[in-house]
């Protein structure tokens, strides 16, 4: 007997021993899927920090005629290769605009070259002894430093890594997000209603019901495929415009907002619609004036959400053109265009080293965005969220 | 067949919006003030002055965009040869006939209301329309180019073949367009995304919904939200820049050689990116599990593992199992990190340490190049996405019927 008891206690530790490891494994899981979060955020901004500062260099510029014919002859020649080329090309142009300049001759702090911004951050650098030993000079004597990177923000694309900028596809994002609203917003809060408030419950509303559901787990770049197929080979609208990419995005949108605005709907309880019809309203007023505006919170965050998902969405946009060369912000939704995600990825497929940086400082622009609207989405459902 | 959307063409579109606003907005206000003095007679009316004004512009609205959409459509589509403009001349002339037909049927027993309503409904079922109309569009559009595709190239050469080099179209030879190794990297690398998101994401679930205490629930959802919202591009720079690196030096210091662009970077970033998938739906159906069933498994004295391992999971089987069907359809459909940090080079292997490349990356490199819309290389990218929608389709639906059999179980 006693031999049975112990028996039964040992396997009763080893129990209560297996079922504390299977507790500790599974917090390991979910510590092991925060701690990807963490590792990921310090590498993307350790990686892509120094891009938000930029090395300048303080020259001497000589506005002379030869320059309007060879634009490097302005500085001296051991500086040549220690400025931004980007910088060099503009100076014909900046002497044109402004013909007082001519014969002039003054020190500049103009953008320096991505080799000497790379050697000033501690990075490898394609730069001769000379150089370095000119550019640690010059740090001696303050001639260098390191500024916050306005043109970062404020220029296009450029094959010119230190003069390039997200600007040009921060407007695209804009333009093609503006779009993808207009579309998706009406649209879906309209299919939605139809299903959820009108709609008997027959073949016909069921196979819509299934076919949104599956329409939001269809792989994006079959929407891309279909955008290609539909909107530009069928309809011949622009290759790479604002406008294609939008709707295209639209239709990826569509069932998360309708989705979501009818668990809003759902969420409004029946005794509302009963009151509003039993005082004599018609459907569709009380459908307006009181099933919407109750659920107008939930509304809006699902929205948020499909909208911070469609504007971090490449793929679909690689299959429209959306990749384009784009060095000035487009003005019109049927120009040529590059939204933030798409020239992230055609930075991060440079060679020059200079670009890593830079991609990574986009990838942060842009999940700041994201984050921002998806914070957004969670503080409105939290402070509108109503119990019933 | 082609619309050539030119500045005319934009501002024509605009100026006839434009005056289509402003004449409802008259109809409008003309319907409701006729509607109000008539009231004010002392007549009775059936609906208010407001309705009778929205039921006169609507009555102007509607057969204007009628008639300029149909005749669009029919200039779209090659049936009538139309002067510049003339749709639109002729969508503003059925506005003018609308809206004396609007104010002109106002009268006491008008329903306006009614029929107001009757339009909005019908609305309503036009944008749902729109849901059924993408899914028709994927499926045509898809199905169209595959078919001219499969003209060119054998089906059974798609299917079985083991070669796939299309640029040899170019060489003057014939391309070669076997799928197989295609197919084989998409498999290798969603293998290998949900042997990591499968137990983490899994775990995880368990973990909150057994283990948490509710501060830290709402503390790690939260955090496992934002692993959701970080967009594809940004995880195939981060597998491309960051994780390949380290797998090559792990590689290298165990003794294996590995390529830069290898199957099992792209593997792990994208099994991370599903993890979310996974364990909210996982955490949705275990939380759906009844009290009572884990309160009689501790009561015939099982530990709580024994519970979660023997009772709670397999009683949310069905719902884990649809969600790991919907993680591997996300992961079959995963474009940027692949196309960031996995190789164009098809390649048949076993060996997750060398390149590979997947369905999705043939597609964007198919289109993304300056080949002629209708050479065989830009219409296998279609072919190769109707694989991947009836694929994920397929698994969309068994995870949706399952997911359904298992609510009904305990509602």
């Amino acid at each position: 007997m006693e031999n049975r008891e112990q028996a039964v206690k040992r396997r009763l530790t080893r129990r209560h021993r297996a079922s504390r490891w299977f507790r500790r494994i599974s917090g390991l899981a979910l510590l092991l899927a925060v701690a990807f979060l963490m590792f990921f955020f310090y590498d993307i901004i350790s990686t892509g920090w120094s891009a938000f500062r930029q090395a300048e260099i303080q020259v001497p510029v000589s506005y002379t005629e030869e320059v309007m014919e060879i634009p490097a002859m302005a500085v001296p020649e051991a500086y040549e290769e220690l400025v931004s080329r980007g910088w060099i090309r503009l100076l014909p142009r900046q002497m044109r605009e402004n013909p007082d300049l001519l014969g002039t001759e003054r020190r500049e702090w103009v953008v320096a070259s991505a080799p000497v911004d790379q050697y000033l951050k501690g990075r490898y650098a394609t730069l001769d002894d000379e150089q370095r030993a000119l550019v640690d000079q010059l740090q001696a004597s303050d001639q260098v430093r390191l500024g916050f990177n306005t043109g970062f923000f404020t220029h296009g694309d450029s094959k010119i890594p230190e003069i390039s900028g997200i600007w040009a596809a921060l407007v695209g994002s804009i333009l093609v997000i503006t779009v993808t609203f207009l579309i998706s917003f009406p649209i879906g809060v309209m299919t939605a209603i139809y299903l959820h408030e009108f709609a008997d419950d027959n073949w016909f509303t069921q196979a819509i019901e299934v076919n949104i559901n599956n329409l939001a787990a269809v792989p994006s770049i079959i929407f891309g495929l279909l955008g290609l197929a539909i909107f530009i080979n069928f309809f011949g609208l622009p290759r790479s415009s604002a406008l294609v990419g939008g709707l295209t995005l639209a239709l990826m949108t569509l069932p998360i907002i309708i989705i979501s605005t009818r668990a809003a709907l759902a969420a409004v309880p029946d005794s509302i619609r009963e009151a509003a019809l039993g005082v004599g309203t018609s459907k569709w007023r009380m459908v307006r004036d009181h099933v919407l505006p109750l659920s107008l919170p939930g509304i809006l965050t699902g929205t948020i959400i499909g909208i911070a998902q469609a504007m971090g969405e490449t793929a679909p946009l690689l299959i429209v053109g959306m990749i384009a060369y784009i060095p000035d912000a487009p003005s019109s939704f049927t120009e040529a265009t590059t939204v933030l995600p798409a020239q992230i990825f055609t930075w991060a497929g440079m060679p020059e080293r200079a670009y890593t940086s830079r991609t990574a400082a986009g990838i942060i622009v842009l999940l700041a965005v994201l984050l921002t609207l998806n914070a957004t989405a969670v503080y409105l459902r939290r402070r509108f969220e109503r119990r019933w | 067949m082609r619309v050539q959307i030119g500045m005319s063409t934009q501002q024509t579109l605009l100026i006839f919006l434009a005056s289509l606003a402003l004449l409802s907005a008259v109809a409008f206000l003309l319907g409701r003030t006729k509607a109000s003095q008539a009231r004010d007679n002392g007549q009775h009316m059936h609906s208010q002055p407001g309705e009778y004004g929205q039921f006169a512009a609507v009555a102007v609205a509607l057969p204007a965009l009628l008639a300029g959409g149909v005749l669009v459509v029919l200039e779209t589509f090659g049936v009538l040869e139309l002067a510049a403009g003339l749709p639109a001349w002729v969508g503003v002339g059925a506005a003018a006939l609308g809206m004396v037909y609007g104010l002109r049927r106002i009268e006491p027993e008008l329903r306006a209301r009614n029929q107001v309503e009757t339009v909005i409904r019908w609305l309503l079922i036009a944008a749902s329309l729109v849901s059924i109309l993408t899914t028709l569009g994927i499926v045509v559009s898809i199905l169209f180019e595959a078919i001219r595709f499969f003209r060119l190239v054998s089906l059974w050469e798609f299917i079985t073949g083991t070669e796939w080099s299309p640029d040899a179209v170019f060489a003057g030879g014939q391309g070669q367009f076997g799928a197989v190794p295609l197919f084989a990297g998409t498999f290798m690398i969603t293998g290998i995304a949900m042997a990591v998101a499968l137990p983490i994401g899994l775990l995880s679930a368990i973990f909150m919904s057994e283990y948490a205490s509710p501060a830290v629930r709402t503390a790690a959802k939260p955090v496992l939200e934002v692993l959701a919202g970080i967009p594809t591009v940004v995880y195939g720079f981060f597998a491309a820049i960051t994780i390949s690196p380290y797998v090559v030096a792990l590689a290298e210091f165990i003794g294996l050689d590995a390529s830069y662009k290898n199957a099992l970077a792209p593997g792990v970033v994208m099994g991370i990116m599903i993890i979310p998938i996974i364990s909210s739906l996982s955490d949705d159906v275990i939380s759906a599990v009844p009290n009572s069933l884990r309160e009689g498994a501790l009561a015939l004295g099982s530990t709580q593992a024994e519970t979660i391992r023997h009772v709670v999971v397999p009683a949310a089987l069905p719902g884990i199992i649809s969600a790991a069907l919907l993680g591997v359809s996300r992961a079959l459909g995963e474009t940027m990190i692949v196309v960031m940090a996995a190789s164009l080079r098809p390649n048949l292997t076993a060996n997750p340490l060398e390149d590979m490349t997947t369905v999705t990356v043939r597609i964007v490199d198919a289109l993304t190049g300056d080949q002629a819309f209708d050479s065989a290389e830009t219409l296998s990218a279609f072919a190769l996405g109707l694989v991947l929608f009836v694929v994920t389709l397929s698994l969309n639906l068994v995870s949706t019927v399952l997911v359904r059999r298992f609510r009904q179980k305990y509602e």
